[in-house]
């Protein structure tokens, strides 16, 4: 049995401790640890008297007059009155799919490929062309451009994959790339027409025309990128010329 | 007559020859072939090759997608034996004419 000096003591100092320590509102970072430290697991040090004495519910509850604050749930908005029995019930229990919340991520780039390095493609229309690469597209695609002048090669998107990466770098450093993302390379819807047979005949007329922004943005890209090319010796020849394995000539003993 | 060059010929694939069969003594299995790719002669070089598409290409009488030519696409899947030997799966299993004949192998999927 506790004296009674004791007892008076620690009654004393529970009504006190706020003056003592007055303790802050709400912690400005949520207490990660347990106040309840294990002893062995599923047993704890504190009994729940002392718990619910260390948790301060004795405060909270003294902070809202009495009583532990509780939320209740938001009355349910009622139920429109007209409400028609659906028109169809499976007859077994439908399953419903679980939802897809998978994000692929963009392909990760290869360390041989940095901007302004020089890349061989494999495949395509531009196949054996040496060619400029400028960045990776958030799709995780290549951008790349010939320059045009040099090897007909555009503004246009590679995959990885179709792609051999040379140790031959350019100096990129004065192309601005920024405005180039996969919506620039976005194919145009075509208009859906009505079926009727005068709409079906026209529409097979409209012939694809290259708008003006395209070749503006390409002589914006590539001049400066045509007097790195210029700066080093045969590099526009090199860039002109198409790669391709002869007689002889093992890739897999190749050095890129 | 001669249509005009629009591409100069480059060659991005590798030569192969189609040997046969995946096979045992009395056996075979016909869903993977065995290729010999040229230049290949060792269970190391074929590294490079695993996972590159192949191509047996032939030309038929009959036009599909206006051409005589078909393809059968594959893969590299490992090799076979010590001598740089593969063996390939392709989408549909080669016919047996298939034995002897050429198969392309490309470059890509390319890791280099």
């Amino acid at each position: 049995m506790l004296s009674l000096l004791v007892r008076r003591r620690r009654l004393l100092h529970h009504l006190l401790l706020p003056l003592f320590r007055p303790f802050p509102m709400a912690p400005s970072q949520p207490r990660t640890k347990s106040r309840n430290p294990l002893l062995i697991p599923g047993i704890g040090k504190f009994s729940r008297s002392k718990m619910y004495h260390k948790r301060g519910i004795w405060a909270i509850k003294a902070k809202h007059g009495g009583a532990f604050p509780r939320h209740d749930p938001k009355p349910a908005s009622p139920e429109p009155a007209s409400k028609k029995p659906p028109k169809f019930y499976p007859a077994d229990d439908v399953k419903t799919p679980v939802p897809n919340r998978r994000k692929p991520k963009p392909a990760k780039l290869r360390a041989s490929i940095t901007p302004g390095t020089v890349l061989i493609l494999l495949a395509g229309r531009f196949m054996g062309k040496r060619v400029v690469f400028l960045k990776q597209l958030s799709s995780g695609l290549l951008l790349i451009t010939g320059p045009f002048t040099v090897n007909g090669v555009p503004l246009r998107r590679v995959n990885q994959s179709y792609v051999v990466a040379t140790s031959t770098k350019i100096d990129i450093s004065g192309v601005n790339v920024d405005k180039f993302d996969d919506k620039y390379f976005k194919k145009e819807k075509k208009e859906r027409y009505k079926k009727s047979e005068s709409s079906f005949f026209e529409a097979e007329q409209e012939t694809k025309k290259l708008p003006k922004e395209r070749k503006e943005d390409q002589k914006v890209v590539d001049t400066p990128l045509i007097k790195a090319i210029e700066a080093v010796e045969n590099m526009r020849g090199y860039l002109g010329t198409k790669f391709t394995l002869r007689s002889g000539v093992k890739p897999h003993e190749l050095v890129f | 007559m001669v249509k005009e060059r629009k591409h100069d010929r480059v060659r991005l694939f590798v030569r192969g020859r189609v040997l046969g069969y995946k096979r045992s003594k009395s056996n075979q299995y016909e869903n993977t072939s065995l290729v010999q790719i040229e230049g290949v002669s060792t269970k190391e070089e074929v590294d490079w090759y695993l996972g590159k598409r192949l191509a047996y290409i032939y030309k038929c009488k009959t036009k599909k997608n206006d051409s005589n030519v078909r393809c059968i696409w594959g893969k590299v899947t490992r090799p076979h034996g010590n001598s740089g030997v593969v063996r390939a799966k392709f989408k549909t299993n080669l016919p047996p004419k298939s034995m002897g004949q050429k198969v392309r192998v490309f470059m890509y999927p390319s890791n280099i």
